[in-house]
């Protein structure tokens, strides 16, 4: 079969995604067209030189409505016969993008794709776009729907995760994060620049310095919605009966920040470098998604990871490398948990929880972070995975070539 | 056309008037429904006719539907009795529809004639449902008639539009409660919260309505939800406020009908669904939801029992008919103590004489004081006044002097559950109050018939189980000893219907028949925590069955000590063949750790010093660690379930209980048995009795003889039947 590689990976830095974030004066449909920019300058993607752009997003309305990654494509310098096609697969829709083109390359249909995502939640906020999972009575009895802050504690009281080892992992987090920024480890990192050049943005600014000690002062974020109104909790327990009560143990430090950002990642067959005279950096060794229980929502990448060791012909020791998006610090720690895998391994240079988690970027953004990671240490292979929302997981694995 | 009549006054006014012949409270048939509509056709065509009032020539306006309708429309379609639901409930939407449009022209809303709601008092479901579909509703003020929609409380949804209408008139959060939880109001308050346009005086109902009627102008007879633009009060689902009422809706119906009843599930999926689109589609989704529900073995069960069967047992379905009237004049309580005081409150509540026994004076003040702390409550929630009070407190005297009994027809005695004490009491009373008294023990372990052995009288000795609270639990439960004649049934009976609860009548046996039932709940959650179940799954999988109370928490409101007690005379009683030595073992083991239940702040679960439920003991899980393999839910469920309803299952066949009517009834109001199923014996027609068998014979060889499948299951299960296609053949034949 036809194998897909990478070929190059771009992405912003990630803008706190509040009306004080640097990059709220960007609209997602020029931050989307900027990352695209930059990958087609980085390998002069001159005339139809794709053939299609995947573009991950979550919250489709408004400004970020009617495909997004079309508006993007006529936003940018690509040409005009390259379509887009926005995807949806909540957080992992930037790794659906990136595996869905791996997946066209390699069934044959076209040489590359750009793939991708964006998300301005500081300008198109989490859940305006309603939706049916949560509203619709039947559908949220029938799924013992209870909203993402909800399920990370009920993972957390489910695998025996305390306040002080989420805390703990946050603060490490963070640790990593300002390391390996003080490092110049982030080699995907593009400027962001307005229309005149001048930058606006060149680095990630969410993360900060924490201690067990500040992170103790936060007030858990979701014990009112659980234990008051509408009391979810009551719900989560319909559905794991076992459970005496949910202990709330994710707040704003241990959970993923709300972000700004954009991700785009150039994937193409073996062909189509020769020919743009391009030189792959990894091969797509094989990708994975999986329905799990939609009310602790947040265990997919155990399944997911174990669906995509198998499609790629793996075991869990054969990766070098792991990146587990920090949704909320509870994922992690089940991932970690599960396959006891080693955390000096896993988010090497820290994720959602120091620097933000723009939703529909996100999965592009950790696998150009384990790509550059990989490079840096010279390793193998890896794997990216993320929890996803309605209970879904999405994992890839790559190879260096 | 009998139970509508129809008038044109000298104003051109039509009055439509509602007065079923032969009953006192107006109900309405299908037949009823269509005479109304030829009624409105009338008034419509005729062009001397300016507007309709529609009354009622009762006192109140109507009661709501005759359910047996819902069963008439299931077997109108022959083999498809959702069609035939479906089908009577749109032609049900279509002729209020046509009162609530009145001729107006579809695009103009222009030309229709006004209809006005004229209730001299309550108005119940269908009774509500018509007056929303016409245009201003008038009602009298008249402070006992309750208003509301109550279908929700025996397991429906007010199917004729009540639910559409409700909404798009006062918004979903603001109907929700009348909706969700059957609450109805006075005229007073129903005005207050939007549900009727004006309340006036009695006497100026008709003229009040004539009035707007001669006047209305067409806007004021357009329905808001009939107006381009029209928006729902308080949000439709994808508007940004609508949107969290609603994702905040389904969590709390979720979690608060811990998903078993259908219901209030489809209630709310007819809302949602509803308030997106025109009217007339949100009229058809209702009817969609609410034919869901009519077909649900589950609403179909709640009805039975919570409806049909309950008014049966209440009206008297087994008294004995031939005996007069045994109406309760005058009460004698002996004893003053919780149950005591409870009886007392309730007989003088219903306006019969007490008089109130206790060994001690104060005992006895404090048992009447008991009354006067519950109409203080009352009075601070305005549901009472200060001279009711004093009206209700004068019919109790509370005394230690025996002599007070005299002119008393029935005694209840209520002292301390020792058959000496008892047998003393029995006989000296019996000295005093006149031959053709009654004498009622409200024990809840001792044998009918030995306490009836001290009785002279043994023929007019019986057992009148209360439960407590007593002011709050529905069910009586009235035991039969030996001796025990009709009248004495007959007047336990009329008691209960003085003092408005529900009884069943059940013969003498070891716990008779809600206890027999209950402790084997409870035993069977206790033997779980000795085997290592995790206790949280033992309370959780009772609360997914739709228990109101696990049986852990169960054990802790009645106490480890009466526990201790009960299981120290069954075991004395029984011997070798005494089965729950595993329960006695954790039983026993509470009690010497002093850990007693709720009365002592300790007990299978914590207790804070406000003596709220913290957290299950801790202590449970290091005495009895958690077996490495847990049970799934469903078996747990099972053993929780089967334990009590095996044991209902044979008082049937032993004869204890006579009536698997009141075995339901009883089940659901004297221990909060999943009312959706409509009891143990509706669960199990549900289950099927193959099901059932299959179930039954499972947990025998896991889990032992306790589960032993009963011959009457075997047999439904080879004859493919069930309890209530056998007792309907039996009513038949």
């Amino acid at each position: 079969m036809t194998e897909a590689y990478i070929y190059d990976t771009v992405r912003t830095p990630r803008g706190k995604g509040k009306p004080d974030g640097t990059l709220h004066e960007v609209p997602a449909v020029r931050l989307s067209a900027l990352a695209l920019n930059e990958l087609k300058t980085r390998n002069n993607l001159e005339g139809h030189a794709v053939e299609d752009v995947i573009w991950g997003n979550v919250t489709q309305v408004a400004s970020q409505g009617a495909c997004l990654a079309r508006s993007a494509v006529l936003y940018s310098e690509l040409d005009e016969r390259i379509p887009g096609v926005s995807v949806n697969r909540f957080c992992a829709s930037g790794l659906e993008a990136v595996n869905m083109a791996a997946n066209q390359v390699k069934g044959g249909a076209g040489d590359a794709y750009i793939a991708g995502g964006v998300e301005s939640m500081s300008r198109v906020p989490m859940g305006m776009d309603g939706g049916a999972i949560a509203a619709d009575p039947f559908l949220a009895m029938k799924a013992y729907f209870v909203p993402q802050g909800i399920s990370s504690d009920i993972i957390a009281t489910e695998y025996g995760f305390s306040r002080d080892d989420c805390d703990a992992y946050a603060v490490e987090s963070q640790k990593r994060a300002a390391a390996a920024r003080a490092d110049g480890r982030f080699k995907s990192v593009m400027t962001v620049r307005d229309q005149n050049g001048l930058t606006i943005m060149d680095q990630d600014e969410m993360i900060r310095e924490t201690t067990m000690q500040t992170l103790g002062g936060l007030n858990p974020s979701f014990k009112a919605m659980g234990e008051v109104m509408p009391g979810f909790d009551a719900v989560a327990l319909l559905k794991y009966p076992h459970l005496e009560r949910i202990n709330h143990v994710h707040h704003a430090g241990n959970s993923s920040g709300i972000a700004d950002g954009a991700a785009a990642i150039l994937i193409g067959n073996k062909e189509y470098g020769e020919r743009m005279g391009l030189k792959p950096r990894a091969r797509i060794k094989a990708t994975a998604k999986i329905g799990t229980d939609p009310t602790i929502m947040l265990t997919g990448p155990v399944p997911a990871t174990e669906r995509v060791l198998q499609a790629a012909g793996m075991q869990i020791g054969d990766l070098d490398l792991f990146e587990v998006n920090e949704a909320f610090a509870s994922v992690v720690l089940r991932f970690l948990q599960y396959f006891d895998a080693d955390h000096d391994k896993t988010n090497v240079n820290g994720g959602a929880i120091a620097m933000g988690h723009p939703l529909g970027a996100t999965g592009a953004v950790i696998i150009s972070a384990l790509l550059d990671e990989l490079e840096r240490s010279d390793k193998e292979t890896g794997l990216a995975t993320l929890c996803i929302g309605s209970g879904m997981g999405a994992a890839t694995i790559i190879e260096r070539v | 056309m009998k139970d509508f009549t129809y008038t044109v006054d000298a104003d051109g006014v039509a009055i439509i008037t509602w007065d079923c012949p032969d009953k006192s409270m107006n109900v309405l048939s299908f037949e009823a429904l269509k005479d109304l509509d030829a009624h409105m056709d009338t008034a419509l065509a005729d062009d001397a006719v300016k507007g309709v009032i529609i009354t009622s020539g009762k006192k109140d306006f109507a009661g709501g539907m005759d359910l047996n309708v819902l069963a008439q429309l299931k077997a109108s379609a022959g083999d498809d009795p959702a069609r035939g639901v479906f089908e009577g409930v749109m032609q049900m939407h279509a002729i209020l529809r046509k009162i609530e449009r009145a001729g107006m022209d579809p695009k103009t809303n222009k030309g229709g004639k006004p209809v006005a709601c004229a209730m001299p008092g309550t108005g119940m479901g269908i009774g509500y449902e018509i007056p929303l579909a016409c245009h201003r509703i008038f009602a009298a003020d008249n402070p006992k008639a309750k208003i509301g929609l109550p279908e929700i409380m025996v397991g429906i949804f007010p199917g004729a539009g009540g639910t559409t209408r409700m909404v798009r008139k006062m918004g979903a959060m603001a109907a929700a409660p009348f909706l969700l939880e059957g609450k109805s109001v006075a005229p007073a308050k129903a005005k207050a919260a939007g549900m009727v346009d004006e309340v006036v005086p009695a006497d100026e109902l008709l003229s009040a309505a004539k009035d707007w009627v001669l006047n209305a102008t067409d806007a004021d007879i357009v329905k808001p939800w009939d107006v381009k633009g029209y928006k729902m009060p308080g949000g439709a689902p994808y508007h940004p406020a609508g949107f969290q009422t609603f994702v905040g809706a389904a969590a709390m119906i979720h979690a608060k009908t811990n998903g078993v009843y259908p219901a209030a599930k489809a209630l709310l999926s007819a809302v949602y669904e509803g308030a997106q689109v025109p009217f007339d589609t949100a009229l058809k989704i209702e009817a969609r939801w609410f034919t869901s529900v009519i077909m649900n073995p589950s609403s179909s069960a709640m009805i039975r029992s919570l409806f049909l069967n309950k008014q049966a047992l209440e009206k008297g379905a087994v008294r004995p008919a031939d005996v007069p009237d045994q109406t309760v004049k005058k009460v004698g309580v002996l004893g003053a103590g919780m149950m005591g005081a409870g009886i007392a409150l309730v007989s003088a509540k219903a306006g019969i004489e007490v008089v109130l026994i206790d060994q001690a004076q104060e005992a006895a003040d404090r048992g009447k004081d008991y009354a006067a702390t519950y109409m203080d409550k009352g009075i601070a929630r305005r549901k009472a006044t200060p001279e009711k009070k004093e009206a209700l407190l004068s019919m109790i005297t509370a005394t230690t002097d025996l002599e007070a009994l005299k002119g008393c027809d029935l005694i209840v005695e209520a002292v301390f559950e020792d058959p000496g004490v008892k047998a003393e009491m029995t006989k000296k009373v019996e000295a005093i109050v006149g031959d053709d008294c009654i004498f009622a023990t409200n024990t809840s372990t001792l044998p009918i018939t030995e306490l009836a052995k001290a009785s002279v009288r043994s023929d007019q000795f019986i057992g009148i189980h209360f439960f407590s609270p007593v002011e709050k639990m529905m069910l009586v439960e009235i035991i039969k000893g030996k001796e025990t004649g009709d009248r004495a049934v007959a007047k336990a009976l009329d008691f209960t219907r003085q003092i408005r609860k529900t009884p069943i009548v059940v013969n003498d046996a070891r716990f008779f028949y809600a206890n027999r039932c209950i402790i084997p709940y409870i035993n069977e959650g206790i033997r779980m925590v000795g085997e290592g179940v995790s206790p949280a799954l033992i309370e959780g999988a009772a609360r997914l069955l739709g228990f109101p109370v696990g049986p852990l928490q169960l054990v802790d409101e009645t106490s480890i000590d009466l526990g201790v007690k009960i299981a120290k005379a069954t075991r004395a009683a029984m011997g070798d063949a005494y089965p729950d030595g595993a329960v006695d073992d954790v039983v026993f083991w509470m009690f010497d750790e002093g850990r007693l239940g709720r009365k002592s702040n300790a007990g299978f679960y914590d207790y804070d010093d406000k003596g709220k439920r913290s957290q299950l003991w801790p202590g449970l899980e290091a005495k009895y660690p958690l077996a490495d393999d847990q049970p799934d839910l469903a078996e747990v469920q099972h053993r929780l379930m089967m334990a009590q309803v095996l044991e209902a299952v044979r008082a049937k066949e032993e004869g204890v209980l006579m009536d698997i009517r009141e075995g339901d009834v009883g089940a659901i109001l004297g221990w909060g048995f999943a009312p959706w199923s409509g009891g143990p014996f509706s669960w199990l027609d549900m289950i099927g009795a193959e099901k059932a068998v299959e179930i039954c014979d499972g947990l025998t060889k896991t889990h032992g003889a306790r589960f032993t499948t009963p011959d009457t299951l075997r047999d439904m299960a080879a004859k493919g039947d069930g309890f209530y296609t056998r007792f309907d053949a039996e009513q038949a034949a």
